[in-house]
């Protein structure tokens, strides 16, 4: 940034928090989590309100939500999966919102904060592992042996599946930072370009259409990617909670 | 060598890694368009996994263009 030769791309300064309530240490990105949160609650208020039987548009919508959610939890982890619905529900709405009210012009996404992402995926971690030992006691340990497996080769396996359990804290938290960051520099990339072509005259006017084009499609692109990376966040959550409720 | 170049040439070799997930995606759709052609009743299904195969192949990608984003940014 600093360093760079004179008309430098900032691209990561869009994630920089700015403090709306100072002395609280309450940021932008606080405020947009309440917002997420908020809308979420009146989707589903507003959405069933009306309680009819040929569902409006809003109702459809919350009612979709509410099945896919469902048929998910249902269909990955259960039976049990019931119990865990609010869990996978909450926390696919809280990153759904997230993204996509990032995508709005002047506004923040907390998800491209790994701090954020992080936590979230502790959440999960900690939940799978502490319903994994409630339900199964010290057979849990189980999980790091495959069974069937010959036993002289239990020093490479344990280790290993030890190890690949532990990284579901990376990978899970990673995966929905890595794509906001990666989609929100290319935004601010190309429509860095956009602004470099406009002030070369005439034909870097003309060219700059392109990036603008490119911008346009992006956006369509992060659109699609913001609802999958919710989604895969959910589904992941769920596949988890299988493991621990059934050990493989 | 100069380090702005350097960082130019560490960001690009960085990238190397999506010829992998291209080959990988490539390959996650390419067996999504056979297992509907032989058997488009379980498109609903296949659809979804193929699409949850797409999104854990792209974070790859993305890991791989973090770090070059990293090293052009900061």
């Amino acid at each position: 940034m600093s360093e760079a030769p004179a008309p430098a791309i900032d691209a990561l300064g869009q994630f920089r928090l700015s403090p709306v309530i100072g002395a609280l240490g309450f940021s932008q990105s606080n405020v947009f989590m309440i917002v997420s949160a908020v809308l979420t609650l009146a989707l589903l208020y507003f959405g069933m309100r009306p309680k009819a039987v040929v569902p409006g548009r809003f109702q459809a919508l919350a009612e979709y939500a509410y099945e896919g959610i469902m048929g998910m939890c249902t269909e990955t982890i259960g039976h049990e999966g019931r119990k865990f619905f609010p869990f996978v529900f909450t926390l696919f709405f809280f990153i759904l919102f997230g993204n996509l009210l990032g995508l709005l012009p002047f506004s923040f996404t907390y998800t491209s904060h790994i701090v954020v992402t992080f936590t979230l995926a502790l959440i999960v971690f900690l939940l799978t592992t502490i319903v994994a030992i409630a339900i199964h006691g010290t057979h849990f340990f189980s999980y790091f042996w495959p069974s069937g497996a010959p036993v002289a080769l239990a020093p490479l396996i344990v280790p290993v599946e030890i190890i690949s359990y532990f990284s579901r804290l990376v990978s899970l938290p990673v995966r929905l930072f890595a794509n906001m960051v990666a989609g929100h520099v290319m935004f601010e990339v190309f429509a860095s370009f956009v602004v470099m072509l406009g002030g070369a005259g005439l034909v870097g006017g003309i060219a700059a259409v392109f990036p603008l084009g490119i911008n346009v499609i992006l956006m369509g692109f992060e659109l699609l990617v913001a609802f999958l990376q919710a989604y895969v966040f959910a589904i992941l959550t769920c596949i988890y909670l299988h493991d621990a409720v059934h050990l493989h | 060598m100069d380090p702005i170049a350097a960082k130019s040439l560490g960001a690009g070799i960085a990238v190397i890694a999506l010829a992998g997930v291209g080959i990988g995606i490539g390959n996650i759709f390419s067996s999504l368009v056979s297992s509907v052609a032989r058997n488009p009743a379980s498109r609903d299904q296949v659809f979804g996994l193929g699409i949850l195969g797409f999104a854990l192949t792209e974070a790859v990608a993305l890991f791989a263009l973090l770090i070059a984003f990293l090293i052009l940014f900061t």
